[in-house]
């Protein structure tokens, strides 16, 4: 009997990053989105945020740089996502730039 | 009067004419102006007589109409140089005769002064524009109309022309549908008019916003800008390939990513 000794490498996934990267083969994007509530409220959603960061942390500060309430919300699949009231695509944006919590071409706005 | 005028279409005849024989023979070139000086100076002296006005005066004008032409021809001759070089690089030599006669039509004829840029560009995009009309720059552009919009009730939007313009772009309605939805962050489908009935209410400028950023990304070749490609997907992988220059790339798939859940909470 031949002994089969062939290592299969299934610890490393080399399409990990991949994964939730949205261009073929670009880095991690974060992700502001807009999404309409009831009337002419809305709602923004940051996704994509390294999971080494505080959410919390940073939901704190936008808190009080916006003036406008927010929470974080744990997605099955991607992972943590906060949640502003309001139109705070802009301002989130400028805040992650500044701080230096991601690069400019790192960030995708979405919506209208 | 009358004389004059049929002087001045002389020249313009015999002006597109001649500088095509000056580049075979140049001598007569120079010669001419030498005549020319003569002329003037005999056309002076006509002037200065006060005596036969009628007929002579005709005449010296006539005098001095021929000695024009010979200064916008010799001028013309430094233009058909130029030109001609120009034509070496694009055409032959016969439509070098119609280069010559466009020459008449622009600003400088006739005039000592100094061509300006943007006139040269012009003339330029002119010889471009008959000889090779698509590389002259205006290439047909697509018009994309406005999108329609209505509101139905107070929390739906109908797209009416979401169709017609999906099939400006020749693009799957489906796909054009994933990414309108995904990026207006709501739900959505299409009703028994094929217009697409959105959840939210949303202005034709939001429409207009999001089909912009898919045109440049799903519609547009990257290399000549051209709207003429086709999206394909194989293996999964979504590419675009341009029916023009023949480039391809992949492009990202559409994902509507996080979407909160709003309105009515149910716990
Ligand atoms: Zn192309």
């Amino acid at each position: 009997m031949v002994e089969l000794d062939i290592q299969i490498p299934s610890a490393f996934d080399p399409f990990a990053e991949a994964k939730d990267s949205d261009a073929p083969g670009t880095q991690e994007n974060i992700h502001i989105r807009i999404q309409q509530r009831n009337g002419k409220k809305s709602l923004t959603t940051v996704q994509g945020l390294k999971k080494e960061y505080s959410y919390e942390r940073i939901l704190k500060d936008l808190k009080k740089d916006f003036c406008c309430n927010g929470n974080v919300v744990q997605d099955k699949e991607l992972g943590k996502i906060i949640q502003l009231q309001g139109d705070q695509r802009k301002k989130v944006s400028h805040f992650l730039v500044q701080t230096g919590i991601a690069k400019k071409d790192q960030i995708k706005i979405h919506g209208f | 009067m009358a004389d004059e005028n049929i002087e001045m279409k002389e020249e313009q005849e015999l002006a597109p004419f001649d500088p095509t024989k000056k580049k075979k023979k140049k001598k007569v070139v120079i010669q001419d102006p030498v005549e020319d000086v003569a002329e003037s100076s005999q056309t002076d002296k006509s002037d200065s007589l006060p005596v036969n006005d009628g007929l002579e005066s005709s005449f010296a004008g006539m005098k001095k109409k021929k000695k024009k032409p010979v200064e916008s021809i010799s001028l013309n001759d430094e233009t058909v140089d130029a030109g001609e070089d120009l034509d070496d690089h694009v055409n032959d030599d016969e439509e070098g005769e119609e280069i010559v006669q466009q020459q008449q039509r622009y600003p400088w004829e006739g005039s000592e002064r100094d061509y300006i840029y943007d006139e040269l560009l012009g003339r330029v995009f002119n010889i471009l524009r008959e000889n090779n009309p698509e590389l002259a720059g205006d290439r047909r552009r697509t018009v994309m109309r406005p999108p329609q919009v209505l509101r139905e009730g107070t929390k739906k939007t109908v797209f009416v022309n979401f169709m017609d313009l999906c099939k400006t772009m020749h693009r799957q309605p489906d796909h054009v549908m994933l990414f309108l939805l995904a990026e207006l962050g709501t739900s959505g489908s299409l009703d028994g008019q094929q217009r697409l009935v959105v959840k939210g209410r949303f202005a034709p400028k939001n429409f207009e916003g999001i089909l912009r950023r898919y045109i440049t990304e799903y519609v547009i070749c990257l290399g000549c800008k051209s709207p003429d490609t086709i999206l394909s997907k194989e293996n999964r992988l979504f590419f675009l390939r341009c029916e023009k220059c023949g480039s391809q790339r992949s492009v990202a798939q559409i994902k509507a990513g996080f979407v909160a859940r709003v309105g009515r909470r149910k716990t």
